[in-house]
C-alpha cells in the first residue's frame, strides 16, 4: 500500500519538480545513493540519472514527457479530473486536507498525468504516474484517467505506454481504490483484444495494487534499473517470514531473472527503446 | 456452538445456563424441558438484539469466527455432495489456500472456486490462513478456463485476509498472477458470480473476484486492506482498528450503497457460524437465480456489461 510514501515524507527528501526546474545553473545535485556531488545541469542532461552510480532519481510526468515526446510536445488528456472524498475518510488527518497539501506541494492535481503525442514520429498515448502526489497511490482519479487513456488509444488505434511509479492503492478511497485494479485491467483486456500495443514501464517503486494490475499486463514489460517492484512491500514480507530478505530482492534485475520483465532500460535509452518496440509492432 | 466472540457474551451466559440444565436433566432425570425451552428463546432474543446493530469492527470479528463455514463447506452443501475437487496449477504446485472443482447445483454443472481457511490450528496452517500464493491464482484461472471450455458458469467464494506476502510468492510473480486473473476474468465467456463469504482483503480477494455479480454475506467485509493494517500504516499503531474499520466503509451495507457490489445475502440471525445450513441455503438460492437469468444473455452482452460495471466504479470530480 502507501507505506513508502509516508516514509518518504518523514525523511523529508521531497523535492518538488517545479522548484528543481528553477534551480539556477551551477547548483549541485547530491546523489542520495553514492553521495557524490554533480552539477544539476549534468544531472538533467543525463536524464536525472547520477553520472557516477546510475541512480535513477524519481521523476514525474513533466520530466518523462520531456524525455519521451518529440520536442517535449504533447496534448494532455482529462487534465481537470480531481479526487473527491466519497468516504469522508479521516485518519490522523482528513483525506481532503491530505489532497490539498499534496496539490500545493507538488502543483499536481492527482497521481497520474495522461497525454498523447509523438515519439520519434510515431503516435503514442502515455499515462505517467506521479509518485510525489500521495505516493503515486491509485484512487478513482488514477483509475479513471488511465481508463480514459486506454479508451483514447482504442478509439484512435494508438499504442499505449503506462509509466508506473506507485506505492499501490490509495487507502483513503478504500474499496473504491481496490476496484480501480479491476477497472483498468478490464479496459486493458479490450485493448488486448483490439491488438493495440501496450508497453508497461515499471519504475521505482511499483508495488501493491498497481503492480497487481496494469503494470504487469504489458505486451512488453520494461523497467528502469534497480526499481523496487513487487506485490507486498519488503517490510511486510520481512515481518511475516521473520528473516532478512535476499540481496536484490524485488528489484528490477530480480524480476527479470524470474521472468516478469522483458528488459531493463537505462533512462537515457528509454525513448529509442520504446520507439524501437513500437516499430516491431507495426512494421 | 463453542466459541463466543466478546460481544456475544450475553448469549454465552444463557447458553451455559442451558447446557447446565441439560446436563442436570440427564443426570437426575428431573424435567427441565420448559426452562430449557425458555432459555432457547432468550438466546434467540439476545442474538437478535446483538446482531441487529453490529459495528464494522464487530462484523470483521464475525467474518473471522472460527466456526464460520469456509469455501469447501459451501461447495459440498451447494452441490449436495456432488462435488469433485480439482488440484494444481499445472506449472508449479497445488496451492492449499485456493480450492476449486466442479459441482452440480440444482441440476446444473458449476465450477466453484474459493479461498479456503482451516477450521483448527493444524488446518489453518495447512491452508496458510487462506492466503494464496501465485499458484493459487493460476490454479483458479486454469479451472475458470476449463469452465469456459465446457460452457459452465463459475461461482467464486471469497474469504482471505490477503495474498501471501512471502519471498517465494514474490519470486513466482504474485502481482502478475493476480493482474492476469483480472484481465482474463474480464473476458471470460461464461457468467462469473462472486460471493464474499468472510474476509475480502485487497488484491488477494479481487484476484478471484471480478465477475458479473458480486455479493457479500451480511457480516462479511471487503476492502483494500484489513482494518489492522490500515491502522498500522495510517495511525502507525494497531490500536485504531475499530476506527479504521469504520473509516474503510467495508461492510456489505456500505459496499452496496457505494455501488461496489451487486447485492447482500442475508445471514441467519446470529451469523453464518450459528446456523451454517441456513447460510448455505441462502447462498444457493442467490446463485441458482443468477445462473438461470444469465442463460438468457449472450456472452458478448455479458462481457460488455461486466466491463462497463467496473468502468463505472469510482467517484471523482471535474474542476
Ligand atoms: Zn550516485
Amino acid at each position: 500500500m502507501c507505506a513508502a510514501w509516508f516514509k518518504r515524507i518523514s525523511r523529508g527528501i521531497q523535492t518538488p519538480t517545479a522548484k528543481k526546474k528553477e534551480t539556477p545553473e551551477g547548483l549541485w545535485y547530491n546523489c542520495p545513493s553514492c553521495k557524490e556531488v554533480i552539477t544539476v545541469e549534468d544531472h538533467i542532461t543525463n536524464s536525472w540519472v547520477c553520472t557516477h552510480c546510475d541512480y535513477h532519481h524519481r521523476i514525474g510526468s513533466k520530466e518523462y514527457f520531456q524525455l519521451l515526446f518529440d520536442e517535449g510536445k504533447f496534448k494532455e488528456l482529462n487534465a481537470k479530473l480531481v479526487s473527491a472524498d466519497p468516504l469522508k475518510f479521516v485518519d490522523k488527518k482528513k483525506y481532503t486536507d491530505r489532497l490539498t497539501e499534496a496539490s500545493e506541494k507538488t502543483g499536481l492535481k492527482d497521481a497520474v498525468k495522461t497525454a498523447h503525442g509523438l515519439i520519434n514520429g510515431r503516435r503514442i498515448v502515455i499515462a505517467c504516474m506521479e509518485f510525489a502526489f500521495v505516493g503515486g497511490s491509485m484512487g478513482a482519479v488514477v483509475g479513471e484517467k488511465i481508463s480514459r487513456a486506454i479508451d483514447y488509444a482504442l478509439k484512435n488505434k494508438i499504442p499505449l505506454l503506462i509509466i508506473s511509479k506507485s506505492g499501490g492503492a490509495r487507502m483513503m478511497e478504500a474499496a473504491y481504490s481496490l476496484m480501480q485494479m479491476a477497472k483498468t485491467s478490464a479496459k486493458l483486456a479490450l485493448l488486448d483484444k483490439a491488438k493495440i500495443p501496450y508497453i508497461s514501464l515499471l519504475t521505482d517503486p511499483t508495488t501493491g495494487g498497481v503492480s497487481a494490475s496494469f503494470a504487469m499486463l504489458g505486451d512488453v514489460n520494461i523497467a528502469e534499473p534497480n526499481a523496487l517492484i513487487g506485490f507486498a512491500g519488503p517490510r511486510i514480507i520481512k515481518e511475516t517470514i521473520g528473516k532478512d530478505l535476499p540481496e536484490g530482492f524485488q528489484r528490477s534485475e530480480f524480476l527479470k531473472e524470474h521472468g516478469f520483465i522483458d528488459s531493463i532500460v537505462h533512462r537515457n535509452a528509454l525513448k529509442s527503446e520504446i520507439s524501437q518496440l513500437l516499430k516491431f509492432f507495426s512494421e | 456452538m463453542n466459541t463466543f466472540l466478546e460481544f456475544e457474551q450475553p448469549i454465552e451466559e444463557l447458553y451455559l445456563q442451558q447446557q447446565e440444565l441439560i446436563r442436570k436433566q440427564e443426570e437426575n432425570g428431573t424435567d427441565f424441558s420448559s426452562e430449557i425451552k425458555s432459555l432457547e428463546s432468550k438466546i434467540n432474543e439476545q442474538r437478535k438484539e446483538i446482531y441487529k446493530n453490529l459495528s464494522a469492527w464487530q462484523k470483521v470479528q464475525v467474518s473471522r469466527h472460527p466456526e464460520r463455514p469456509h469455501a469447501l463447506s459451501y461447495m459440498e452443501a451447494l452441490s449436495g455432495g456432488e462435488f469433485t475437487e480439482l488440484h494444481g496449477d499445472r506449472y508449479f504446485s497445488d496451492d492449499k489456500a485456493i480450492v476449486g472443482g466442479f459441482g452440480i447445483i440444482d441440476g446444473q454443472s458449476v465450477m466453484m472456486i474459493g479461498h479456503q481457511k482451516g477450521a483448527n490450528t493444524k488446518m489453518r496452517q495447512y491452508r496458510n490462513f487462506g492466503m494464496a500464493r501465485p499458484e493459487g491464482y493460476r490454479k483458479a484461472m486454469r479451472l475458470m478456463r476449463l469452465a469456459e471450455k465446457f460452457n459452465k458458469p463459475i461461482v467464486t467464494l471469497i474469504d482471505t485476509p490477503g495474498a501471501y506476502p512471502g519471498v517465494g510468492a514474490e519470486e513466482r510473480g504474485q502481482s502478475q498472477a493476480i493482474a492476469k486473473n483480472l484481465m482474463d476474468m474480464a473476458m471470460l465467456k461464461v457468467p462469473i458470480i462472486c460471493v464474499v463469504i468472510g474476509e475480502g482483503a485487497s488484491g488477494g480477494a479481487l484476484g478471484i473476484g471480478l465477475g458479473d455479480k458480486t455479493y457479500m454475506l451480511e457480516h462479511a467485509w471487503y476492502s483494500v486492506i484489513s482494518p489492522e493494517n490500515c491502522s498500522a500504516i495510517l495511525w502507525r499503531t494497531w490500536d485504531f482498528k475499530e476506527q479504521a474499520a469504520e473509516s474503510l466503509k467495508l461492510t456489505a451495507k456500505d459496499m452496496l450503497k457505494n455501488k461496489l457490489i451487486d447485492g447482500i445475502i442475508k445471514e441467519p440471525i446470529g451469523g453464518a457460524h450459528a446456523f451454517p445450513l441456513k447460510a448455505f441455503e441462502k447462498v444457493k438460492k442467490a446463485v441458482i437465480q443468477d445462473i438461470e437469468s444469465f442463460k438468457k444473455v449472450s456472452s458478448e452482452k455479458m462481457i460488455d456489461a461486466r466491463i462497463k460495471k467496473y468502468g463505472a466504479m469510482g467517484v471523482y470530480q471535474t474542476m
